[in-house]
């Protein structure tokens, strides 16, 4: 395991070396941050100075080269835009981010398993079709078109939940949190589901594909035979099982989920990372460009690891290949 | 400082008349409303966010709209965007090169802070020093070589030339507390306990990106704003900043995308403020080149040896081809004006009878012709998608009607971030761009837009197509000496109409702003395009 571990560390160092002079690379080609951030009427001398302020006036592998050299030292740059170091912006919008996904992922495990289930087991009732054909067009709705959708039923017809935006927060740890206020998760309901309505039929299309699967293996055939209780062949044999596909994709999708929130974040104005990376490239705010991918690339490798760990917990032919 | 003495008292005596009047005034219409803690709040949703509190580090919109609700300059511009007394009560040329401006007394910062001359020299001091700015205000302060502080409230700025646009120029320039701010960061603004200044409203937090919350300054020198509370959020969707206004969870939103006017304007409880805006949208074509000009050709797809666009009867062709009526009644649903010029009616340098030419797709084929083109040419017409309102559909139009007029026209839209760094390193041949006078007079976008190109001069520096006109520049620099309103006035009428009258560029049109609020909400529309809540109020009652 611990050799496992290791490699995986060097692995995902040299990814994150690697994808640094990528990003580096493509948000320099995008565009000239100065032409959007300048004051039109500045001049040409306050246009030189800002240039030089921002450090722009580097050839490009000097940039790249200061930017490591910071980094190493756990300085990912300061914004352009809100002369605040990026990484302090981006945490501060961190917990907004990470309670929308968590909401979404939650909501799609409560949602989608038990429609999962109940269309596994019973593939031909009326009721499991409606669920498959109503799972398509989770899959197939585009997010912004059902966020607006949301908003104009739920906010604007029916006035039960607040439009757009982020409640009440409470402060723990130092920073902000709103699913632990009434009014925090008013508002947290809407963007949730939004952001959770393909997982969700991600989730009712993977554990129904697992139970139908599943109840044809020898062991739950055994299981019945034996006598054992429907509820006790459902839920233990069957539900371990099915549930090691249903990690590992919810445990992928929970990185991308953090990470392509955009959508969803800025239908519903919702204060996270993802409406803060959108607005920093509208305006090429390359550290906090660059700061943002750097973090998803670590995220995504911290998640590929975790989900390998869960894996050898949920499933002993792992672990027992570990030991061999 | 002694001599003011005898006056604070009666002072003293006033503000607490007003407060007691007030009061009295708060707790009539509390006994007449149905919701009298609902009455004083205010929520406003605004499309584009605010990047910094600190009012000297970023010259954004946004940013101004902000600083001017907590912050004060010497000068102000009114909702027309002419130039009224703030911090400064009147001021005036003693010489050439010296402005005296007298200072408003008996002011204080939201802490308590006195406001005298000290501070405005601190503030000039401040500006140019402002670290990491990517669009520093000092272009403001730079004209100012001295500062002399005559008395308390008297203050001379010297120049090393004549400069009339100083009244002008300050309304950008928030006034810092030379005690409070000595050693305040952009940080320190954001985070709050900076935000101290001498407007409207005190900032009561701030959340980068999301919200900033502020309470009335019941100290506040200018008219008692309506709200003891403002909630001000940014919602950059169109649509979800729409749907919050229909929610009822804000009371006014700005930036009403034109495609939802009519709609929002046939509903019963929602009402309207629009005004004519200082946005000139506007074509700028390649007047660098002699030779080829990099996205025009001729009918066969080959390069055109001489650049067509040199030629000021091909632009007039190519200006007299547009049918703006159809831009702007269509495209745009009535959210703008033809434009024959830079600014709308009424501004500063305003060129009277200047009108856009009338659209006549045969005098645009004549005029070809007579520029040797009788068959036309190719050209590739670019501009932004993200920028204005309806940008790539207007170019779309303008692709259209220039290929009716015999100049086949291909059209490249593309995000901003990509297409002004093009546009500035002089890439493009023809393409569509805008430009907010924020001062509202003419010498501003003489200056930026159409003056050639010189760094000495700091001219030019937007003049994206490099237009050149030596005779407009000549005029334009008499202008800038000129102290006398009225000839000064007169010269960048000259100056405009020369620059026009040889299509330097293509003024399209002029945006009109929209605010949309619920009903019960009124508001005053600015020109300039600030969303400001000192400029909400309760409708009359009828």
């Amino acid at each position: 395991m611990t050799a496992f571990l290791l490699r995986r560390l060097i692995q995902a160092a040299a990814v994150v070396l690697v994808m640094s002079l990528l990003v580096f690379l493509g948000v320099f080609a995008v565009g000239d941050p100065i032409e959007i951030l300048i004051s039109p009427e500045a001049d040409q001398f306050e246009r030189e100075r800002a240039v030089k302020a921002l450090g722009l006036d580097l050839p490009l592998w000097q940039q790249y080269l200061v930017f490591l050299g910071n980094a190493l030292r756990g300085d990912l740059g300061r914004s352009f835009v809100f002369n605040e170091p990026a990484l302090k912006l981006i945490l501060e919008r961190m917990p907004a981010t990470l309670e929308l996904a968590i909401g979404a992922t939650v909501a799609a495990l409560i949602i989608g398993l038990p429609l999962g289930l109940y269309a596994g087991l019973k593939p031909n009732s009326p009721v499991s079709k409606g669920i498959m054909a109503t799972s398509i067009l989770g899959f197939s709705l585009p997010t912004f078109w059902v966020g607006l959708m949301l908003i104009m039923v739920f906010a604007v017809q029916l006035g039960w939940l607040p439009s757009t935006g982020r409640g009440e927060t409470v402060t723990i740890l130092g920073m902000r949190w709103s699913f632990l206020t009434r009014d925090g998760i008013a508002h947290l309901i809407m963007p949730a589901l939004n952001l959770a309505l393909f997982k969700i039929s991600l989730v009712i299309r993977l554990t129904r594909a697992g139970v139908r699967e599943t109840m044809l293996m020898d062991y739950v055939k055994f299981a019945r035979a034996k006598g054992l209780s429907p509820a006790r062949v459902t839920f233990v044999h069957v539900f371990k099982n099915i549930l090691i596909p249903v990690v590992t994709v919810v445990g992928l999708e929970f990185g991308g989920t953090i990470a392509f929130s955009v959508v969803t974040e800025s239908v519903f104005a919702w204060p996270g990372m993802g409406k803060l990376i959108i607005d920093s490239i509208n305006v090429l705010d390359r550290p906090v460009m660059v700061a943002y991918l750097m973090m998803i690339v670590l995220l995504f490798i911290t998640i590929n690891l975790v989900v390998d760990i869960t894996y050898s917990l949920l499933d002993p032919r792992v672990r027992l290949e570990g030991k061999q | 400082m002694l001599t003011f003495a005898p006056l604070g008292l009666p002072r003293d005596k006033m503000t607490v008349f007003r407060h007691a009047a007030g009061l009295a005034a708060g707790l009539a219409i509390a006994g007449l409303a149905l919701e009298p803690a609902a009455a004083q709040t205010l929520t406003m949703g605004v499309g584009a966010p605010v990047t910094s509190i600190d009012p000297h580090y970023h010259q954004l919109s946004p940013n101004t709209a902000v600083a001017e609700m907590i912050f004060s300059a010497l000068t102000e511009t009114d909702s027309r965007a002419r130039i009224t007394p703030d911090l400064a009560e009147s001021w005036r040329p003693v010489s050439d090169t010296v402005w005296e401006f007298k200072l408003r007394q008996g002011v204080t910062f939201h802490n308590g802070s006195p406001f005298t001359a000290e501070d405005v020299a601190f503030t000039f001091e401040r500006v140019p020093k402002v670290p990491n700015s990517p669009s520093s205000y000092a272009i403001y302060t730079r004209p100012i070589t001295r500062v002399e502080i005559v008395d308390s409230y008297t203050l001379r700025l010297h120049t090393a030339s004549p400069y009339p646009l100083m009244p002008t120029d300050l309304a950008s320039v928030m006034i810092l507390d030379r005690e409070t701010h000595a050693n305040a960061t952009t940080e320190g603004f954001n985070a709050g306990p900076m935000a101290v200044g001498t407007g409207p409203f005190r900032m009561v937090s701030h959340r980068n990106g999301d919200r900033i919350e502020f309470e009335r300054n019941d100290n506040y020198f200018g008219p008692r704003p309506a709200w003891s509370r403002v909630t001000y959020r940014m919602i950059t969707n169109d649509a979800a900043r729409t749907a919050a206004l229909l929610a009822g969870d804000v009371d006014v939103i700005d930036q009403v995308p034109t495609s939802d006017l009519a709609k929002l304007r046939g509903d019963q409880r929602l009402t309207l403020a629009e005004t004519t805006g200082l946005r000139v949208i506007f074509l700028s074509f390649d007047h660098v080149r002699d030779d080829a000009s990099p996205f025009v050709t001729d009918n066969d797809g080959k390069p055109i040896p001489r650049n067509p666009l040199r030629d000021p009867r091909v632009r007039r062709a190519l200006s007299t081809a547009i049918d703006r009526n159809a831009i702007t009644e269509r495209v745009m649903e009535s959210a703008a004006l033809p434009a024959g010029q830079f600014l709308p009616e009424g501004s500063f340098g305003y060129v009277p009878g200047l009108n856009p030419p009338r659209f006549d797709t045969e005098a645009a084929k004549r005029l070809l012709a007579e520029a040797g083109f009788p068959g036309g040419f190719r050209i590739t017409l670019h501009g932004p998608n993200d920028r204005y309102p309806n940008d790539a559909r207007i170019i779309q139009a303008i692709g259209q009607m220039w290929t009716r007029a015999g100049v086949r026209t291909a059209v490249e839209a593309q995000p901003w971030t990509t297409f002004v760094g093009r546009a500035a390193r002089q890439e493009l041949s023809a393409f569509l761009i805008g430009w907010g006078t924020s001062s509202g007079e003419a010498s501003n976008p003489l200056r930026n837009l159409t003056a050639t190109f010189d760094r000495e001069k700091g001219y030019g520096a937007s003049n994206r197509g490099r237009y050149s006109n030596p005779e407009a520049d000549r005029i334009l620099e008499q202008a800038m000496r000129e102290l006398d309103d009225a000839k000064r006035e007169a010269l960048l009428q000259q100056a405009t109409r020369l620059a026009m009258e040889d299509v330097g560029i293509v003024p399209l049109h002029i945006q009109k702003n929209a605010w949309a609020m619920r009903r019960g909400f009124a508001m005053e529309a600015r020109a300039d395009e600030l969303t400001r809540a000192q400029d909400v109020r309760p409708a009359a009652a009828r």
